[in-house]
């Protein structure tokens, strides 16, 4: 099903965020949208939106390549990603970052062979102060985690798996 | 200052003003009211220039100002960077959580000011939650007649909408930001000619960080003079402190612009973790240079003019503190990385630069650096310096230089001696 | 008019317009300074940093604005703490600008160490070594040594084919964005972009086929570096290996101006055409090829071609010399006593249409162009656009009119330009759009930028344009009006556009209209610019969109379409004489017991009907002219040693006219020209010299300057001559009868449409551009096809004047509803006009 079968009530309020002209301006929105069945943008999905803003194909693509929470290719099911910048690194981010990576058994960047966890390394999530943490980014939507351990990230893995189809919570726009 | 005008302004208690009704019932919107109802867009404009408000993104250029440049054209928009992307800033983030309502009053009174009828507030992606509750936020305005057409009965109208980025550092910078409201990419734009000519669909655009913003409704029920009261001369107002690293008690802290470095750190909050050593600060998170923690330093107040007599700037004030244990060409390795990463790749400096000190700081943290590897790293920052598109670039080179310059022996410590304290770097 | 700024550069006083940025006055200057990001053809970014120079300001006190003098009393500068892009920097009064200080030499340095950081030592074996922008700046800028670590270098794939026609290197890319702003900017066409970001930024295509645009080929001239190559001259030859001559593209009426890169081909030795590069020509091509022109020049170097004199005996076809079959095809010419009928393509050239309609005239005999499916060539004659109007920088007191003409497709560069003139795209334009009114009975590619759109039903093309005139001037409503009723506010619209504008240019075309038709509609445009006073200026006439390269220059000499069929026009004749033209091909019959002579590059199905077979040299074998549509005679010389025993067309007419002892031969093309010029009024004083006349072109690409393009566009071989209309040498104008043609009915039309991409004779070949050409196919509206039961892809029968066609169907919102589209030169049925049809379904 098209997005357009899928959404239309909500790509109406998108559209009517930008002035007329300016049909372009919400094509973030709409990636974001795309993203929410598979957790990347691609082929039919881009050429919807491509359409439905009188823009181009490669423009749609341009944007899912340039911004890093836009994805062009699958990946795990949930994206673990952990912030290693500074501040976080200097709390033992790097170290945690580690350890999950060794619970999951994968290395960093990978994903899990069952194609439920991508584990990440990330920039900074204005989170500094409640290092380490990390956010989840699902097919409906990005949650955050804060003052995490290795130990609590088993028992939200745990959690992740179990919940209905693995999905997490359905939070729309 | 006695009360926290920020990030608990209404509620010196345990009401929650993320709450409509409360924060009305506290004297919200009061403000907003005064501005809509009993004063023009100039007056407004003139008191936000006599408060000597200056932008809390890091710029710190006088908002007044800012707001008096707009060009003779309409339509006009204003737009609130909560882009927060900054390593080491997390205040905007606060606001929006703890006190969503005061940064949205400051919103609207500066629209009003600015004779704009359209206001986005561009979130930074991974507030993705945050953005979902300010909708439904906006909406509760709505619903109150605050927001959409004749606010208290005038000719006034507003609407406020939210455009969630998707993870790129880069559009905090205002013209890219406004290129990816656009929907295109988020890539700074050429300047001349400005926001305030040529912004946002090519219209008069103004574009304010949201701290900046929620000073603004404080300004307008106390007026310029009680605003100007708190901090010191050239750098007024309340200001929220970032304090992240190695801090015992890292957190967001409001205070007043001017207070010293020895008295946020040691004094407020707490002093280092585990009561180590403290070997350096950041005092803007990545952009500026690094400072020694000597006395000098730490007794330097923390405004817009004082820091730069010390070698940086106050920037964001997202201070990330590094104790005696870390090795600066580990921590600038890690500012590097943030650059190369948000790079957005428009011109040749930052883009191949970023890339090659990179490069250069992996092989000295990883032991397979050549002696001269760290006076090549200088160059390359220096080559880097001065020539870029956009801001990012000469940030890029902040702590590299300035870490070079005061932390040498780190860097060269590490060459051919096998020591690998980088070796677990994640990315 | 602009004003002048002075300021100075280096020390030397420049004076240029309000505006020039300082690149570009220091170019005006002679100071090269380098830049890889821009092209003075579009809107600079400043990303490159490569033009980074010192800039200062004469300081002024902050309160009165005065000049703050020093002590010899000039003004005092303040220097901008920062170098400055000269690139992004307009020139301002008493600016004073510093290029070859220490600091501007290391920026320059800095920069190339930091390109050459990821770029590959590549240059062995990279197209663009010899014509390389970077190889040439790193030489003039760059440090002798890198400091760079060679295992470090960030690797990416390194051929990756953006569609079947250009490939791409990713690390040689330096991220310019010429190529994305070409196609964003200047095509509108957003096919590339940009994926990532940083270091890792790449380009990438997303459309289908892959870098969909008619213009691709340009990007690899423009890049800066060997990042984009086109796959027809990938490891072809090295720049300098090649010889560079002058020619003119002959595919289309537009003229576009060329260079042929030859050199001997490797295999066999013989010479070839490496490649095909743009000559600068502003008003006609500017810089720019379409891929057409770019990647159809296959046909000149095939192995198909004719090369020696054929004659039949006893239903063979024996070779022969041109001493012996010269003579004979003249006692036959002689013995049919004027019953001579000459078809001449419409693809020669003027001095082969003009020996051969002398010759055939001579006779007494009667030429028709061939297929000569369009008229108005008189009428251009009366009206046509003013000498020396530019598309391009038409403004907004100009309104441009197209009518019945698919532009993209028949006229790329016209498209191009009218383009520019619509949106005010690119660098070298003003700031004031042209008013476009498209009048079409389909969607095409102007339709995004024009102002007006009339959509009117096909068969009422004529109609339009007569309500449209009725409309501004009042008057009788009639016919007019009926028309105007089913669409009379979008007419209206239009007319008021053309009735505020002052000047007015009207592209014709000839979509579903035969001879009569499309002489109808040059009537009609011809009557409402004489109406409405659009003529004998600048930026007003009439633009005729010619089926051929050179179809104006046939009209010109006096070989005009017949006007009646093939088989009409040669029912009585003894001879046949066919220069360029295949009527068998078209499904004409020639009559039985006609002697059939045919000068042709290719052994053609009307070759294969031949008594004597002619081999005729290619364009880029000989010297002429062609003419384009807006009249502008323009000189091609010889790239290549003549094939086999091919002779010139012009050099077998007027042999054989010495031979029947009607004239002398002509002694070269020159001469023919001369002749041209004696006997055609409107040509008097076009000589060869004339044509091959210069001057400074701007912007200055052409030069021998390390950068702009890396290929030299210098055109040093002539900007050609447009020859004058009546209506600007003063004479008076009156309005001509104009016939509507009859209203065709039916349940579906077929319209006969023109695609770029075709398999005529002179494209067909070249099997670069085969994954581009469509199987013949028929094109349906959704709701027709719905009707009918076909999905895109089926199979259809399409029964047309009693005949049935096997095609594929693809549906669409293109065609309008009642309209079955079907595209030229595919190997469909041939139509000449539109035509009732009906369709069915064909079973699997």
């Amino acid at each position: 099903m098209s997005l357009r079968e899928r959404y239309p009530a909500e790509i109406e309020a998108i559209l009517a965020r930008y002035p007329a002209g300016e049909k372009r301006s919400a094509v973030m929105p709409l990636i974001f949208m795309a993203q929410r069945e598979q957790g990347f943008v691609a082929g039919e999905a881009i050429d919807e939106i491509a359409q439905l803003l009188d823009i181009s194909s490669t423009q749609v693509a341009s944007i899912v390549g340039y911004y890093t929470l836009f994805y062009a290719n699958a990946g795990g099911m949930h994206r673990i990603q952990i912030c290693t910048d500074l501040p976080c690194a200097l709390r033992g981010a790097d170290e945690f970052a580690e350890q999950v990576c060794e619970n999951m058994g994968v290395k960093m960047g990978e994903t899990t062979a069952d194609g439920h966890f991508t584990v990440e390394a990330v920039m900074c999530l204005a989170a500094c102060d409640k290092a380490p943490m990390f956010q989840v980014q699902s097919r409906n939507g990005l949650r955050y985690y804060e003052r995490q351990s290795a130990d609590d990230v088993n028992e939200l893995v745990k959690e992740l798996c179990a919940s209905r189809d693995g999905r997490g919570e359905t939070v729309s726009e | 200052m006695s009360e926290f005008l920020l990030l608990r302004h209404r509620n010196q208690g345990e009401e929650d003003i993320a709450d409509l009704d409360a924060y009305i019932r506290l004297g919200g919107f009061q403000a907003f009211k005064k501005v809509v109802t009993e004063m023009s867009s100039k007056q407004v404009i003139d008191l936000v220039k006599n408060s000597g408000l200056r932008g809390r993104g890091g710029a710190g250029f006088p908002t007044g100002m800012k707001w008096s440049f707009l060009a003779d054209r309409f339509p006009r928009y204003v737009v609130a960077n909560s882009d927060e992307s900054e390593p080491g800033t997390f205040k905007d983030r606060e606001i929006l959580e703890r006190n969503p309502f005061q940064f949205l009053e400051g919103l609207m009174i500066c629209a009003y000011a600015a004779q704009a009828n359209v206001a986005y507030n561009y979130c930074r992606g991974e507030f993705w939650m945050l953005a979902q509750e300010l909708h439904g936020k906006v909406a509760q305005l709505h619903e109150r007649g605050l927001l959409g057409e004749g606010i208290f009965g005038s000719d006034f109208a507003l609407q406020i909408h939210h455009h969630l980025g998707a993870g790129a550092y880069i559009c905090g910078e205002e013209s890219a930001l406004l290129e990816s409201i656009e929907g295109k990419l988020g890539q700074p734009r050429m300047k001349p000619p400005f926001p305030a000519d040529r912004g946002l669909y090519q219209q008069p655009t103004v574009v304010n960080n949201t701290e900046t913003l929620a000073n603004v409704p404080l300004i307008i029920e106390r007026g310029a003079d009680w605003y100007r009261s708190i901090g010191v001369a050239k750098s007024c107002g309340p200001k929220i402190m970032c304090l992240s690293g190695h801090a015992k008690n890292p957190g967001n802290y409001e205070v007043p612009l001017g207070i010293t470095f020895r008295e946020l750190i040691f004094g407020l909050a707490g002093g280092i973790r585990a009561d180590r050593g403290l070997k350096a600060i950041l005092p803007s998170g990545a952009s500026a240079p690094i400072l020694p923690a000597t006395d000098a330093v730490l007794d330097t107040p923390l405004t817009y003019e004082d820091v730069p007599r010390v070698g940086s700037q106050l920037g964001s004030a997202s201070i990330i503190l590094l104790d005696e244990t870390v090795d600066v060409s580990w921590a600038a390795l890690k500012t590097t990385r943030f650059f190369k990463h948000e790079s957005c790749g428009k011109c040749t400096p930052c883009r191949e630069g970023t890339y090659w000190m990179d490069r250069l700081l992996e092989r000295i943290n990883n032991g397979r650096g050549d002696p001269a590897d760290a006076n090549l790293l200088g160059e390359v920052a220096k080559q880097i310096s001065g020539k870029c598109l956009c801001p990012l670039g000469d940030f890029s080179v902040s702590a590299v230089v300035s870490g070079l310059e005061l932390f040498r022996d780190d860097f060269v410590q590490h060459v051919r001696s096998g020591n690998q304290t980088a070796e677990k770097l994640t990315g | 008019m602009a004003d002048f700024v002075k300021l100075k550069i280096d020390g030397q006083s420049v004076s240029v317009p309000e505006g020039t940025l300082i690149v570009d006055a220091a170019k005006r200057a002679g100071n090269d300074i380098p830049v890889f990001c821009y092209h003075p053809k579009m809107e600079p970014v400043g990303m490159c940093r490569m033009c980074l120079v010192e800039v200062g300001t004469p300081l002024r006190d902050r309160e009165s604005a005065e000049l703050q003098m020093d002590e010899h009393g000039d003004p005092q500068i303040q220097w901008m703490p920062k170098l400055q892009t000269a690139c992004t920097v307009p020139v301002s009064a008493g600016m004073r600008v510093r290029t070859a200080t220490e600091n501007v030499t290391l920026a320059r340095k800095d920069v190339v160490e930091f390109l050459l950081t990821s770029h590959p030592l590549d240059c062995p074996v990279c197209d663009k070594g010899g014509e390389c922008p970077l190889q040439n700046l790193t030489m003039q800028h760059g440090t002798g040594k890198s400091r760079y670590l060679f295992d470090e270098k960030m690797q990416l794939q390194k051929r990756v084919p953006l569609g079947d026609l250009i490939f791409l290197d990713r690390e040689r890319c330096i991220q310019c964005a010429r190529c994305t702003r070409f196609q964003d900017e200047l095509v509108g066409e957003s096919v590339i972009g940009f994926d990532q970001r940083g270091r890792a930024l790449q380009i990438v295509t997303f459309s289908d086929p892959g870098f969909d645009s008619h213009f691709s080929g340009n990007t690899t001239d423009i890049c800066p570096v060997g990042a984009l190559t086109t796959a027809d001259f990938r490891f072809g030859a090295r720049p300098w290996e090649m010889q560079h001559t002058p020619s003119i593209c002959p595919h289309c009426a537009v003229g576009c101006n060329t260079h042929l890169n030859t050199r001997r081909s490797s295999l066999a030795g013989e010479h070839v055409i490496k490649r095909i590069m743009p000559r600068q020509n502003e008003k006609v091509n500017e810089i720019w090829l379409c891929d057409k022109g770019r990647f159809g020049h296959h046909f000149v170097g095939s192995p198909e071609r004719l090369t020696v004199p054929l004659l039949r005996k006893d239903g063979h076809m024996i070779e022969k010399s041109w001493e012996h079959v010269l003579p004979l095809v003249a006692a036959r010419l002689a013995a049919a006593g004027g019953a001579v009928a000459g078809l001449a393509g419409e693809r020669l050239s003027n001095e082969d249409l003009f020996t051969f309609h002398t010759l055939v005239d001579g006779l007494g005999g009667g030429t028709m162009q061939w297929p000569g499916r369009m008229g108005g060539g008189d009428v251009v004659q009366h009206v046509g656009v003013a000498v020396g109007t530019d598309l391009a920088h038409l403004g907004a007191d100009t309104v441009i009119l197209v009518v019945a003409s698919d532009l993209a497709e028949e006229a790329p560069l016209w498209w191009f330009k009218v383009r520019q003139a619509a949106t005010k795209a690119g660098a070298t334009s003003d700031k004031s759009r042209a008013t476009l009114i498209v009048a079409n009975a389909r969607e095409t590619k102007l339709d995004p930028f024009a102002t007006h759109t009339v959509r009117y039903r096909y068969g009422d093309e004529v109609r339009t344009v007569l309500a449209l005139t009725h409309s501004i001037l009042g008057g009788d409503a009639g016919l007019a009006a009926s028309v105007a009723e089913q669409y009379s506010t979008r007419v209206s619209e239009a007319a008021r556009a053309i009735a505020a504008a002052d000047n007015m240019i009207i592209i014709y075309g000839s979509e579903g209209l035969d001879f009569s038709g499309s002489s109808a509609l040059a009537q009609a445009c011809a009557n409402l610019l004489i109406s409405c006073g659009n003529l004998g200026s600048l930026g007003n006439g009439l633009l005729p969109v010619w089926p051929s390269n050179n179809t104006q220059g046939a009209w010109d000499v006096g070989v005009k379409p017949a006007g009646i069929s093939v088989s009409e026009f040669t029912a009585a004749a003894e001879v046949v004489l066919l220069a360029g033209a295949d009527p068998v091909g078209d499904g004409d019959a020639l009559p039985d017991d006609a002697f059939v002579v045919v000068s042709e590059l290719f052994s053609t199905e009307s070759v294969r009907r031949a008594d004597v077979v002619l081999p005729a040299q290619a364009y880029a074998e000989r010297d002429g002219s062609f003419t384009s549509g807006d009249r502008r005679v323009q000189r091609f010389y010889p790239a290549l040693p003549p094939r086999g025993q091919t002779l010139p067309d012009w050099k077998i007419f007027t042999r054989l006219t010495a031979l029947l002892g009607l004239g002398a031969a002509a002694a070269g093309a020159g001469a023919v020209m001369q002749q041209i010029a004696a006997a055609i009024p409107h040509y008097t004083g076009i000589t060869y010299e004339r044509l091959a006349a210069v001057e400074q072109q701007w912007p200055d690409v052409g030069g021998r300057d390390s950068y702009y393009g890396g290929t030299a566009f210098e055109n040093s071989a002539g900007l050609g001559v447009q020859t004058p209309t009546l209506a600007e040498t003063g004479h008076f104008l009156q309005l001509g009868d104009v016939q509507s043609p009859p209203v065709e009915s039916g349940d579906l039309l077929a319209v006969p449409v023109t695609l770029l991409y075709d398999r005529g004779s002179t494209l067909v070949r070249s099997e670069i551009l085969h994954p581009r050409l469509p199987d013949p196919y028929v094109e349906l509206n959704v709701a027709d096809a719905q009707v009918a039961n076909v999905a895109s892809g089926d199979r259809v029968a399409l029964c047309i004047n009693g005949r049935t066609w096997e095609l594929t169907a693809r549906v669409s919102f293109r065609p309008p509803q009642g309209a079955a589209l079907l595209p030229r030169g595919l190997g469909g049925p041939p139509l000449p006009r539109i035509t009732p049809a009906s369709l069915r379904k064909m079973a699997l």
